[in-house]
């Protein structure tokens, strides 16, 4: 993991100190709510519904079990107990007292963690996969450029007060599970023949009013050239991107207007002034930092394990866990394990309490390397497991209530907080979800319906990334009361696609129906194994619609 | 202009005697003492020479957020202010107009923000190469001083600090070229 210096150490002290005398101004009122307003954005703190709210960033979604003890800490003596992980590597808390503020940021310093720019219309947190370092179809850890990033985009003078917010996301696997064409920049970094590493640059993309995936500007860009890349193309948005209108400040309005090949242009002329400058990236800097990320001291294992084997025989429960909740790792004899944040109706997706939060750190320590991952899609990952100790961590994940077989299934469900915390809400989010997930709690059928992905947005800002799930659920308003569109196809990672709407929308209580006849318009269709989305592909859209909006009305 | 702070040798004062005049709009008849003029109408004013960049001139300029810097090369040898305008604090065009005058264009004399200027932002003007800032009228510019000065560490870069963190760290310069 990355380990702060002097001057990490000195910015976010620095830093908290400074926002500790905004948040003082506001109280006295010296400074207005307006004014405060984007500062407070920027040191990740949101008025919501009922409290404000503390985005805290997990950098490229890497995590130490001490600072995970921290962020217990902080849901027990400052939240009411639990913390709630997000689509972007970030944990909010929910209900945050302003005069705290400045005592939850420091302890957070103390452990080499902040909260600046995970809001704002600034580059927030660079978030990369979960399994970055670990996957087995990597090909090479993103995550050395990821901090390099970070650090280049954290309080950059020129780039504080972009047009709107800025998000980036880097990967590097045969698999994106980074949703990188969803990014504002999404960047792809590989080798060529000759093993230099280069970046494929992808702009644009971001899902909110204006769904639209990312599309390439620049291939094979030397990877010394990142920096100097990213600001011609920060200094292109801040000078031309539309401020007159909040809806239509995004990178991608731009891009959509100048057309890709234009703004390619603009931005290769920008950076024919600064590439060679000092902004290029260098090898001592690249290793400085890729050291911090180098593999820790893995067992020479063989790649089977006889207990995990017998195990598995005599278990089917640990079978059945082992198959949906585990990815295959690089290093022979070693597992990566997915922890669910989706118990069902129990807990909203993506919280997590305190307890489990310490629960989680030391089963990092016991059975890994002190290190715990974020996934986007708001579960927890123990990056490096030996496989003749994954019984143990199923039995205590267990015990934990973050073992759920269901990773990838239709209980998996990415959801914002909705009209339960989130002002901006048309509708709630949690309830849905849980509805849902009672419907669907035979494991055996979970199964049998295999991968399925369930997005629910609270509003078309998109927050649970309702347009790329296989089903997508969007709050919506009519007549101040709340409905839900529904929408089909929608798919994630290279083969990204945006969901269509079948139709009409539905009241709350009709969902659980819906999600069933979808699914049973999918099992009358179904060829062989394939996943829903395939079916959806296949078929279109009739078949669903009619049997949905059939039923529906003889039901009326 | 008052409520104005100005770096300088001896570091950041306040400056209560300002003589510029800043012309929003084309006014009948134009006020006393040095103007500072919105592009088009400081372009009428000028008379050839300064236009064909061979005379200095008398009037500042003042850039709206969405004028191009660029066009300013010809003149830049002769003017004697140029003015960049936050028409409201959370409108950032000024910070890359700044770093373009400065770093791409030479700029060398003085670059002044005016419009929404206030305290929490001027760390971060100064560091694009700001060296006046004339304080919101509202507010006390004793009290915006005190944001002059932002947070010590600098990650990238900077018009006033041009190499980033990583090519100034301790040991970063053992082995480069
Ligand atoms: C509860 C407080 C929250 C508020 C007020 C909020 C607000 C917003 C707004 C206004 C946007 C749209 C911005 C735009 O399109 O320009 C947005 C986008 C987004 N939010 Fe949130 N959000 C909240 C919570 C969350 C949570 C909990 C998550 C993760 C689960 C999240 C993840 C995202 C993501 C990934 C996007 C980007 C979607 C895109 O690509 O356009 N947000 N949020
Ligand atoms: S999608 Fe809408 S309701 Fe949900 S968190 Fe985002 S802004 Fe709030």
């Amino acid at each position: 993991m990355y380990q702060y210096d002097e001057y990490d150490h000195a910015l976010v002290l620095e830093r908290v100190a400074q926002f500790r005398d905004q948040i003082e101004r506001r109280l006295n009122g010296e400074l207005s709510e307006e004014e405060f307003l984007p500062l407070r954005l920027q040191n990740g703190l949101y008025l919501q519904k009922h409290a404000y709210m503390l985005r805290v960033a997990i950098p490229y979604g890497t995590l130490s079990s001490v600072q995970m003890r921290t962020l217990a800490h902080i849901a027990r003596h400052y939240d009411r107990d639990y913390g709630h992980f997000t689509t972007r590597q970030n944990i909010q808390f929910n209900w945050i007292e302003l005069e705290q503020v400045g005592d939850i940021l420091e302890r957070l310093a103390e452990v080499e963690m902040h909260a600046i720019q995970t809001s704002g219309n600034c580059v927030r947190n660079i978030t990369t996969e979960a399994f970055a370092g670990v996957a087995a179809d990597e090909l090479l850890d993103p995550r050395p450029l990821a901090e390099i990033l970070r650090q280049w985009s954290t309080v950059n003078p020129e780039f504080l007060y972009l047009p709107r917010k800025f998000k980036i996301a880097i990967c590097s696997a045969e698999q994106d599970r980074a949703a990188i064409m969803m990014h504002d920049i999404g960047l792809y970094l590989y080798r060529d023949a000759a093993g230099e590493l280069l970046l494929r640059v992808m702009v644009g993309g971001g899902l909110g009013r204006t769904p639209i995936l990312g599309q390439q500007v620049r291939e094979a860009l030397p990877w010394r050239h990142l920096l100097s890349y990213i600001e011609a193309i920060l200094r292109v948005f801040n000078r031309h991107g539309r401020r007159d209108n909040k809806y239509k400040a995004r990178i991608k309005i731009l891009v959509k207007a100048l057309g890709v090949e234009a703004f390619a242009r603009e931005v290769e002329e920008e950076w024919q002034h600064i590439k060679d400058g000092p902004a290029e990236l260098t090898e001592a800097e690249y290793r400085r930092v890729a050291a911090f990320f180098a593999p820790p001291a893995y067992e020479a294992l063989s790649d089977t394990d006889l207990d995990y084997g017998s195990a598995l025989a005599g278990d089917a429960e640990f079978a059945r866990w082992a198959a949906h909740n585990l990815q295959a790792h690089k290093v022979p004899g070693y597992a990566a394990v997915v922890l669910s944040t989706k118990p069902g109706p129990a807990m909203p997706p993506g919280d997590v309490t305190a307890a489990q939060m310490e629960g989680i750190a030391e089963l990092a320590e016991r059975y890994g390397f002190g290190e715990i991952r974020i996934a986007h899609e708001q579960n927890l990952v123990l990056p490096d497991v030996r496989k003749a100790d994954l019984h143990a961590v199923w039995q205590r994940a267990r015990e934990l209530g973050l073992a759920t077989p269901n990773i990838g299934l239709l209980t998996d469900i990415i959801a914002c907080p909705g009209g339960d915390y989130c002002s901006l809400a048309n509708a709630k989010s949690i309830p849905i979800a849980q509805a849902i997930q009672a419907r669907f709690e035979d494991l055996d059928h979970l199964h049998d319906l295999g991968e399925l992905s369930l997005n629910i947005s609270g509003c078309m800002n998109a927050c649970a990334h309702h347009h790329i799930g296989n089903i997508g659920i969007l709050g919506v308003d009519k007549n101040g009361s709340e409905w839900y569109q529904v929408t089909i196809g929608g798919a994630q990672g290279k083969a990204s696609a945006l969901g269509k709407v079948i139709g009409p929308a539905f009241g709350a209580e009709q969902i659980p129906e819906v999600i069933e006849r979808l699914v049973d318009t999918f099992l009358a269709y179904r060829e062989g194994d394939e996943p829903f989305v395939d079916t959806v592909q296949r078929i279109g859209l009739e078949p669903f619609k009619e049997r949905v909006y059939r039923q529906q009305e003889a039901s009326a | 202009m008052n409520n104005l702070i100005k770096l300088g040798t001896g570091g950041a004062h306040l400056v209560a005697d300002d003589p510029w005049n800043w012309v929003r709009e084309p006014l009948e008849p134009l006020p006393d003492g040095p103007l500072l003029l919105p592009l088009a109408l400081w372009r009428q004013r000028q008379s050839e020479d300064v236009l064909a960049g061979r005379a200095d001139s008398r009037d500042g300029l003042w850039l709206a957020p969405d004028d191009e810097p660029e066009e300013l090369a010809p003149w830049l040898a002769g003017l004697p202010l140029i003015a960049l305008e936050f028409p409201s604090f959370r409108d950032g065009r000024a910070y890359s107009q700044a770093y373009l005058l400065r770093t791409r264009l030479g700029w060398q004399g003085e670059l002044r923000s005016v419009g929404d200027v206030l305290r929490d932002q001027l760390s971060h003007m100064r560091q694009c190469g700001f060296d006046a800032f004339a304080v919101r009228e509202d507010k006390s510019a004793a009290d915006a001083l005190k944001g002059l000065q932002g947070i010590s560490v600098l990650y990238g870069r900077s018009v006033l600090e041009p190499r980033p963190l990583f090519r100034r760290r301790i040991g970063a310069d053992e082995e480069e070229c």
